[in-house]
């Protein structure tokens, strides 16, 4: 993949604008901007409901630079599988010639959970668009409920963390490995902790012909309580800690793209939130909870790497 | 309907159709923290303009950092959090009480009767 140079995409229009309703220091319309900004075609976007799609279309008000369709929270899959296909059906009949990028986005309810349905067909079927999940664990338009991403023992309001129970008590679905399931031609994770390592893989995915899949972990501020200014140091927590493994699988095989030269405990990156003060409140550490998060987390690092291509 | 009260009809349909039209939005009201750039210490190396939520950092001929939109910036503190060199600092707005229009004035958000209107 080409280099990315940052200078030259400034002078870039990004489809995303400004004047969105997104939270100060909101991780969301920086994962779509970043995206955005390694496209080189013009896009067409449809967006799940969530955060962003509501917050980038307060009527009478859009944000879009780039033809928008919302259609509702579980069909995202489905209305760009449809886009796709009327797009190439009248290219057939020469009412488009140039060429164009189909890009579809939700948070983490709308493509882990509430989407999902829509989202497995689409890739099933091999359309040629990118879904990009920006997931902040959480239902947070709603006012922070758990989701299928929710990691165990994080504090929301459906799973909260009392003397009945330390938060989540499930682990996290891994829907970067279930996409790869579905024998796509390319899937990546990534955070915010490197935007050229994000930029780069959006724009492969798009790039690549037939179906992409890119999952970004992104902070909530509001519900992960946390500083809005400290969004790049949790993620880079994330990434360093391997709880947030940033890797791709090309063609089904995976390359880890970042493997942290210090790791750091996951500890730090459950200390560092609110969501997990819990575990760490008045002296009453619960060492089992960490020691359990930490064990999940070598688990999956340990499925990711044995399949891992030497290279 | 009557007294003049718009119809459903006179309504734009529920269907957001001219983009890029929250630019018009005045998000910096928002704000409660300030940031300040020092362009004696900016290196222009971007980081803030890459990691800003909102589209703030205003740049230049050969990508040269030149100031943060006041109309947009929500002052969540970002771009002085991966500020290299320290040229961004962050002051609270209440620094900023006696100036006669904090942000850089034009329409502000709630004012969808008038932008209605222009359509």
């Amino acid at each position: 993949m080409g280099v990315v140079n940052v200078r030259e995409l400034t002078g870039k229009s990004n489809p995303l604008a400004e004047g969105h309703r997104m939270c100060p220091g909101c991780g969301a319309p920086t994962a779509l901007r970043q995206a955005f900004m390694g496209m080189d075609s013009p896009v067409v976007v449809v967006g799940a409901t969530g955060c962003l799609e509501v917050s980038t279309t307060v009527y009478p008000y859009s944000s879009w630079r780039a033809p928008f369709l919302h259609v509702a929270f579980e069909n995202a899959g489905a209305a760009v599988s449809g886009v796709v296909a009327a797009h190439r059906a009248m290219s057939r009949k020469k009412l488009f010639r140039e060429e164009i990028k189909f890009v579809a986005f939700g948070g983490d309810g709308g493509t882990y959970d509430i989407g999902f349905q829509s989202l497995s067909g689409a890739l099933e079927r091999g359309h040629d668009f990118t879904y990009i999940c920006y997931n902040n664990q959480g239902y947070m338009n709603t006012g922070a409920q758990r989701s299928g991403a929710t990691p165990r023992s994080a504090n929301t309001t459906t799973s909260p963390a009392g003397i009945l129970a330390p938060g989540k008590l499930q682990r996290a679905k891994n829907l970067t490995e279930i996409a790869a399931a579905h024998n796509i031609p390319y899937v990546a994770q990534t955070t915010l902790h490197d935007p050229l390592d994000l930029i780069r893989k959006v724009r492969r995915a798009v790039e690549t012909p037939g179906p992409a899949f890119v999952n970004i972990l992104v902070p909530c501020a509001l519900f992960w309580k946390i500083n809005p200014a400290d969004q790049v140091k949790i993620c880079r927590l994330a990434a360093d800690s391997k709880f947030w493994p940033i890797y791709e699988v090309v063609n089904g095989e995976r390359v880890v793209s970042y493997t942290p030269k210090k790791p750091v405990p996951v500890e730090d990156f459950l200390r560092a939130q609110g969501r997990y003060a819990h575990l760490f409140a008045g002296g009453g550490v619960r060492r089992d909870l960490i020691d359990q998060a930490q064990a999940d987390v070598d688990a999956e690092w340990e499925n990711l790497t044995q399949n891992r291509r030497s290279s | 309907m009557s007294g003049g009260a718009p119809c459903w009809q006179d309504i734009l349909p529920g269907t957001v159709t001219l983009g890029e039209s929250s630019r018009v939005v005045e998000t910096g009201l928002w704000r409660s923290l300030r940031p300040i750039l020092d362009v004696e210490k900016c290196v222009s190396c971007l980081k803030c303009w890459v990691q800003c939520p909102d589209m703030s950092i205003q740049t230049g001929e050969g990508g040269a950092v030149q100031g943060i939109d006041m109309f947009f910036c929500k002052g969540c503190g970002i771009c002085a959090a991966v500020c290299p060199t320290g040229a961004i600092s962050i002051r609270p707005e209440s620094d900023f009480q006696d100036e006669a229009d904090a942000s850089s004035g034009g329409a502000s958000p709630g004012k969808v009767g008038e932008l209605v209107g222009q359509l």
